[in-house]
């Protein structure tokens, strides 16, 4: 770990201290959940973003991940914040750690000059868009929200009921399975490959 | 918090996962840039859904179901780009998107 790394993480603490510190002082209880989830989604991809190692970088997706899946919970969508966490941390975050795992390491790719001017960039775009759209955009907001609804039996009907949404539910079983064994077949050895290696070794 | 709140946090994860695929120049990155940009785009589908039910009223399940959807074909995303990706190692030995630059073997 060098002075770059030290200081980028140390922004990242300070960053991180002030936001949930500004969010308990305007919100109150419901503020500091929200900046902690806040918080572990964006740490959690910009210390992927900066990491030097493929498999760390990996790992700290499952902040950006586990912390959507309680920005869902806070949204009231707790049937969301489960399968996020099922899917994403359980099987697509699997999926790229056995990518990593096989795939030729490369520690030198990462140019420190690039990675600073990308986060510059992003921060400077996020800022720009952010205070045109605080100041132009009115949104149409229900005047008194609904206490948060837990909707698990109505989205399970929603996936099987006819006049719903039990179209899109085939449509994804379909995708899912055609995609599933299309990815079995194209990551499968081939025979010519295997008799060549049989041949050489 | 409001909705700017989350529409905040979820712009700021978009952009960064547009720099881990063009500052990272690793496939692996590549993949770990696209499912960011799943989840922000998730994160806007459930937090529009919640900010739009008056009380008293059924509240819609559009949003939430497009969320699902998004993550089943995050899935189906994952296991094919896998695949892809292991095949670029095998024929190209490199995790470069931009050497790999062949369609044929």
């Amino acid at each position: 770990m060098d002075a770059t790394d030290k200081l980028f993480y140390g922004l990242v603490a300070l960053g991180s201290l002030a936001a949930l510190g500004a969010c308990t002082f305007l919100a109150g209880g419901d503020g500091a959940a929200f900046a902690l989830f806040a918080i572990l989604v964006l740490g959690g991809s910009l210390v992927c973003i900066w990491e030097r190692s493929v498999v760390r970088s990996a790992f700290c997706l499952i902040g950006t991940f586990g912390g959507t899946a309680g920005l869902f919970l806070l949204l009231g969508s707790d049937f969301l914040a489960m399968s996020q966490i099922l899917i994403y941390v359980g099987g697509i975050l699997a999926l790229i750690l056995f990518g990593v795992m096989l795939s030729p390491p490369d520690l030198t790719e990462r140019k420190l000059p690039r990675v600073l001017a990308g986060l510059v960039a992003v921060g400077a775009g996020v800022a720009f868009v952010a205070a045109k759209v605080a100041s132009t955009v009115n949104w149409v907001q229900a005047a008194t929200l609904a206490e948060p609804e837990h909707a698990t039996e109505r989205i399970g009907v929603g996936f099987l009921a006819y006049d719903q949404y039990s179209i899109a539910f085939e449509l994804a079983a379909i995708v899912l399975t055609v995609a599933l064994v299309a990815a079995v077949y194209v990551a499968r050895r081939r025979k010519v490959d295997l008799q060549e290696e049989g041949a050489q070794g | 918090m409001g909705l700017g709140a989350y529409i905040a946090v979820s712009a700021a994860l978009f952009a960064l996962g547009i720099v881990a695929i063009l500052v990272r120049r690793n496939v692996l990155y590549v993949l770990m840039g696209i499912e960011m940009i799943l989840n922000a785009a998730n994160i806007n589908f459930v937090a529009f859904n919640r900010f739009n039910q008056a009380a008293g009223a059924t509240s819609s399940l559009d949003g939430r179901m497009f969320a699902i959807f998004v993550i089943i074909l995050a899935a189906a995303e994952a296991a094919v780009a896998l695949a892809i990706v292991l095949n670029v190692f095998h024929l190209f030995n490199s995790v470069k998107p931009a050497e790999a630059d062949l369609l044929r073997e």
